[in-house]
């Protein structure tokens, strides 16, 4: 496992443990994000990655270990916490209000209020200016929609998953994760959030990347985290190994090896039935 | 996320006629104009400021019980203690008022306070236990009702100071007399169709109804909104209370025993979802207007009162069925 630390990492986690009762959802994992990147972190089912996405994003206070942001050490007092460290998470099923229309979800529980007395007084929330941001948010991120006043119930998945993602870049300043972005999205619409995860990176927010989907993780990825039994198993380069060869680490069948780059056989038998072998 | 080549971003949407047109009060405006036009074809009383001005008297208690309905409803919640909640806070406010105990206002203020209270009870344990709001609604509204029959001892308190029947006096507009509860009800319309439309505690409101758990991890406060949302409109219901007091010109234990369906019925009528998180007060308004337009209507065409109810009934069930269909059709 190489960790070239030229640059500062943006997240960086050392012997990060969290026990529930006799269970250890985290046994001492490492976590490095580093600027600009696509990180995908892949794991079996039950092998601690949410676990660790939620000690990540202050859902979770781990028993031991510490956490970097940017160099300094941080604890999370929770997920608000986190967001106002400018991480930025778009869950799953997204967490969006159906029957309010993009800007106002862009903007939930983050409301511009009108200025002067209207705002500080009345409350009154200024409805254009928070369009036009969001509307260049949208722009910023080549999403084009029809109109920023549909309800988001009339969108499509990937649009839906658009203005997640949309919401997220703009209010993060650190980091933002994504959980299974293309897991309900067909072919097309996967194609176009894969090329807006892009576009997140290109602006220089770099991206944790929570996915399922081999092709996915290999098409977009600059590193790979294999999460394995509650710790890092490898933090490896897409371009150093195969596809199967990923899948054979994330199961158990093949470790990395000293150096990165090469792998060794762990277990004999699930590497044969695998099909894979060391190089 | 489509790749076309149209603008990012259009900022106003569609017009404002289609917007109008496509807004979830338009069905139920739609059906208070027909309602309106039939009685007017159908009687010659109908169509007049006093005849409108006695329609807004007749339902302005129901509106005002369905502005606190609203709320609940819109956050998938129901309740069924508000009419109780408000004969409690009536009668207390007549007693107190009428015995000379404390000064007429301090009466008003303490019951409004009361009202509050109650909902704000409803909040709680909706919220922290958690329960049911239907099952917790349910229990305050036998408790509210006992306390009632046993505060008053099942005597109507009369002779009232004119500090609480003032809402029931008239001032005229035009050549027609309004009263000033008729106003504190529309106004009352007026402040929460703005607080919900316009503020952001109004955008968290119908965010919590939309997902809970979406509001939540967008840092929305959902168990202080839920509890407020509780005890505001309770509070609402202690307004209720006023206008009842002074539409009856009593403290009347009896009062308000089918008022909780009542404005239910208002706030389905208006197009509200009682899924959560899609309506509007104004929508509530109107759906009041219907049920005392066709009463009133059909009074004047001389139709029994049990043909009111039943027409009521179904106007309801059709109302709901739609709600259902055009959820459907979203989806």
């Amino acid at each position: 496992m190489s960790t070239a630390t030229t640059a500062t990492p943006v997240i960086q986690a050392r012997g990060l443990v969290k026990r529930y009762g006799h269970v250890t959802a985290i046994d001492g994992a490492d976590f490095d994000l580093l600027p600009g990147e696509v990180l995908a972190v892949i794991g079996d089912n039950g092998a601690g990655k949410s676990s660790l996405i939620k000690a990540l994003t202050g859902a979770v206070t781990p028993d031991e270990g510490e956490i970097r942001l940017n160099g300094e050490v941080i604890r999370f007092n929770g997920p608000q916490d986190a967001r106002a460290h400018g991480i930025e998470t778009v869950y799953q099923d997204l967490a969006v209000a159906a029957s309010m229309d993009i800007a106002s979800n862009m903007f939930l529980g983050r409301e511009l209020l009108r200025p002067g007395p209207l705002g500080s007084v009345l409350r009154m929330v200024d409805k254009k200016r928070m369009r036009e941001e969001a509307a260049a948010h949208m722009a910023d991120l080549k999403i084009g929609l029809r109109s920023l006043t549909q309800p988001v119930e009339t969108l499509s998945g990937g649009q839906r998953q658009a203005v997640a993602v949309a919401r997220a870049v703009a209010w993060a300043r650190s980091v933002v994760v994504m959980d299974e972005p293309t897991a309900a999205l067909g072919v097309k619409e996967s194609g176009q959030v894969l090329d807006l995860i892009r576009r997140v990176r290109d602006k220089g927010l770099p991206v944790i990347l929570i996915s399922h989907n081999m092709p996915h993780v290999f098409e977009i990825a600059d590193r790979i985290h294999v999460h394995r039994m509650g710790r890092r198993e490898a933090l490896i380069k897409p371009s150093d190994y195969s596809m199967s060869e990923v899948v054979a680490i994330m199961t158990g069948a093949l470790t990395v090896d000293g150096d990165g780059g090469g792998t060794v056989v762990a277990d004999e038998a699930a590497a044969k039935a695998a099909g894979v072998r060391p190089n | 996320m489509t790749t076309s080549t149209v603008p990012y971003g259009n900022l106003t949407g569609p017009s404002r006629l289609r917007r109008l047109a496509t807004a979830p009060i338009a069905g139920p405006l739609a059906a208070l104009v027909l309602a309106c036009a039939f009685f007017s074809l159908m009687t010659d009383q109908f169509l007049s400021g006093g005849n409108f001005s006695l329609i807004i008297q007749q339902v302005m208690v129901v509106g005002a019980l369905a502005v606190g309905q609203t709320l609940i409803i819109l956050t998938a919640g129901i309740d069924l203690s508000c009419g109780a909640v408000m004969a409690f806070g009536s009668i207390m406010i007549a007693k107190m008022a009428a015995e000379g105990t404390v000064p007429p206002l301090v009466a008003v203020a303490l019951g409004l306070a009361v009202c509050a209270g109650f909902g704000l009870l409803n909040g709680l344990l909706v919220k922290l236990i958690p329960l049911p709001p239907f099952i917790v609604t349910l229990g305050m509204l036998n408790v509210a009702f006992a306390l009632t029959h046993i505060y008053s001892n099942e005597q109507t308190v009369s002779d009232l100071p004119r500090a609480l029947t003032f809402l029931g006096e008239t001032f005229p507009l035009g050549d027609t007399d309004v009263t000033y509860g008729s106003l504190l009800a529309l106004g009352l319309f007026g402040l929460f169709a703005y607080l919900l439309s316009s503020t952001s505690w109004g955008r968290h409101v119908y965010a919590l109804g939309n997902s809970p758990e979406a509001a939540r991890l967008n840092g929305i406060r959902t168990g202080r909104l839920t509890i407020g949302l509780y005890a505001i409109a309770g509070l609402v219901y202690g307004v209720a209370a006023l206008l009842l007091i002074s539409r009856t010109g009593v403290g009347d234990p009896q009062a308000g025993q089918t008022d909780n369906l009542d404005s239910i019925t208002a706030v389905v009528l208006g197009g509200t979802s009682l899924f959560g998180g899609r309506g509007s007060v104004l929508g509530s308004l109107i759906g009041a207007l219907i049920v005392g337009v066709f009463r009133n209507g059909l009074q004047l065409m001389g139709v029994a009162s049990i043909y009111q109810t039943l027409i009521t009934g179904v106007l309801v069930i059709l109302a709901v069925t739609v709600d259902q269909i055009s959820r459907k059709r979203i989806r």
